[in-house]
């Protein structure tokens, strides 16, 4: 964390980005609306609450995701992997939970500001136990973005250069700043099953406005679990083919 | 004969060398091309809403313009920055910097060798695109296809100075990539990219006028899609932002330059 507070200037430009980057959003999402307008029946301050979630997230792949999975690409090309495998901890672990980022802080109190005003415009009213499945959902959310970083990360043991394939992913993921319900029948499937964006956004801004439906949420969980256990195994197959800097 | 430190020799030799170092990273420029889809999850999110009216864009009209917007972008791309940070950093800048010809050429001749490598992947999009939409096929004519061409590479121009201008700075700070991120904002919202400029209200749309934005993905893309566009504003405007940032980046660069200590000292 020191390390990356010791460039102040760059400090002050990732706020000014994120500020900046927060406004351009909300601008294009309000091109979709307009007197007696909705987008594939959200209002505008739902829609505002998906946005919200998203920047969230967003935030959370600054603060935890890049940094932590980008240096396994560094680790496999520069051979230090070794190292990291020979520690008495699990690799995935560690390379998963090694460095937190301050870069993304500002963006998820930005995102849970917007989803907070979002719910109130749209009349949202949360009980504690709505708030619990909130956070549950959220935390999927985050456990199966979490995994599909992983998964094209861990690619890098045969490929070493992947910073191109999460670019792919990055692109994807963006349509996660707009409901699920928006987007024709086929790209609905897709989001839903394939590349679970609808459970990063939607279905958490569902939870809050009070219309999401048990077997939603039990799906949900489940691919999170999926995911997870794919990401996994993933790894340790990755690994058996791993041969090192030298072999 | 000379112009810029370039003839035709050089410029056969820098391209020949640098498609063929391009060639060996297909598979990076492959996905590189297919990160460039997001104006396609706008477009299928456009075709949806009940705001597509107010586009001005007729029936397959829309799928074209992003179609186009998606192109553009894809020849127009710049990541000048990245390569010259790199080059700033580790040291390999020194020896360009006293070669006889200036340093820049460089980059924009491994952009053009990375324009060809993408040109397949590109029409392998395009195609499958056409496959799904088979109604908004269309083939532009001929003068059509030439100043789109043209459009995208003024387009290009004008980002590579941009990037430059921002590269330029490295000389002085060896961050300046972070900068580069402020630029990418406006570009990605005003650009056109997301959205035609028809979808925004008069006054964000009188405000990106002034920026070199919507030069860089709205006015070629709506050339490449025979949307009705005024040509001759279009092009002058491109040209004039040519015009401005060029003496601007060789300025700047050669400030840089004489400032420049390279490692150790």
């Amino acid at each position: 964390m020191a390390s990356q507070l010791e460039y102040q200037l760059n400090v002050v430009i990732e706020l000014v980005a994120v500020g900046l980057s927060l406004l351009g959003s909300l601008f294009m999402l309000s091109l979709f609306f307009g007197p007696g307008r909705a987008l594939g029946g959200w209002s505008w301050h739902e829609a505002l609450i998906v946005q919200g979630f998203y920047t969230v997230l967003d935030g959370m792949a600054s603060t935890w995701l890049r940094p932590n999975l980008s240096s396994i690409v560094t680790h496999v090309r520069e051979g230090t992997l070794d190292f990291i495998l020979l520690k008495p901890i699990d690799s995935q672990f560690w390379l998963s939970l090694r460095t937190i980022s301050p870069a993304g802080l500002p963006e998820i109190v930005l995102g849970l500001l917007l989803v907070i005003w979002g719910g109130q415009q749209a009349g949202a009213s949360l009980s504690p136990g709505g708030f619990a499945v909130v956070l549950l959902m959220l935390l999927a959310g985050g456990l199966i973005l979490y995994s599909l970083w992983f998964l094209i990360a861990a690619t890098s043991i045969w490929f070493v250069k992947t910073w191109n394939a999460t670019e792919v992913l990055r692109a994807v993921l963006a349509s996660g700043r707009y409901p699920v319900a928006a987007y024709p029948a086929p790209l609905r499937l897709l989001f839903t099953l394939v590349i679970p964006v609808a459970f990063l956004t939607t279905v958490p801004a569902e939870v809050v406005l009070g219309r999401a439906n048990a077997p939603t949420l039990w799906l949900g969980l489940g691919l999170a679990v999926g995911f997870f256990i794919a990401a996994r195994q993933f790894w340790l197959y990755a690994l058996r083919h791993y041969t090192s800097a030298s072999s | 004969m000379r112009i810029f430190g370039l003839n035709r020799k050089i410029i056969r030799v820098l391209l020949g060398t640098e498609y063929a170092h391009m060639l060996e990273y297909r598979a990076e420029i492959a996905l590189w091309a297919l990160s460039g889809v997001l104006p396609f999850i706008m477009l299928s999110l456009w075709n949806g809403s009940d705001a597509r009216d107010a586009l001005g864009m007729d029936g397959v009209g829309l799928d074209r313009y992003f179609l186009s917007a998606f192109l553009v972008r894809q020849f127009s791309v710049v990541w000048m920055i990245y390569a010259f940070e790199e080059d700033a950093l580790t040291g390999r800048l020194s020896p360009y910097l006293l070669q006889p010809l200036h340093p820049l050429w460089r980059y924009v001749a491994s952009h053009l060798g990375e324009q060809l490598t993408r040109l397949p992947f590109a029409a392998v999009i395009t195609a499958i695109f056409f496959l799904i939409q088979p109604n908004a096929f269309w083939l532009p004519s001929l003068g059509h296809f030439v100043l789109a061409w043209l459009a995208t590479w003024m387009a290009f121009s004008i980002a590579f100075l941009l990037q430059s201008l921002i590269a330029s700075l490295c000389f002085w700070s060896e961050k300046a990539s972070a900068l580069e991120r402020l630029l990418f904002i406006p570009f990605l919202f005003l650009s056109g990219l997301l959205a035609p400029l028809s979808a925004f209200p008069p006054f964000v749309r009188t405000l990106a006028q002034w920026t070199p934005f919507p030069y860089l993905i709205d006015f070629p893309a709506r050339v490449l899609a025979e949307q009705p566009v005024n040509l001759l504003v279009g092009f002058a405007i491109q040209l004039a932002w040519i015009v401005l940032l060029l003496p601007l980046v060789l300025l700047l660069w050669r400030a840089g330059v004489r400032r420049y200590s390279a490692m150790g000292a």
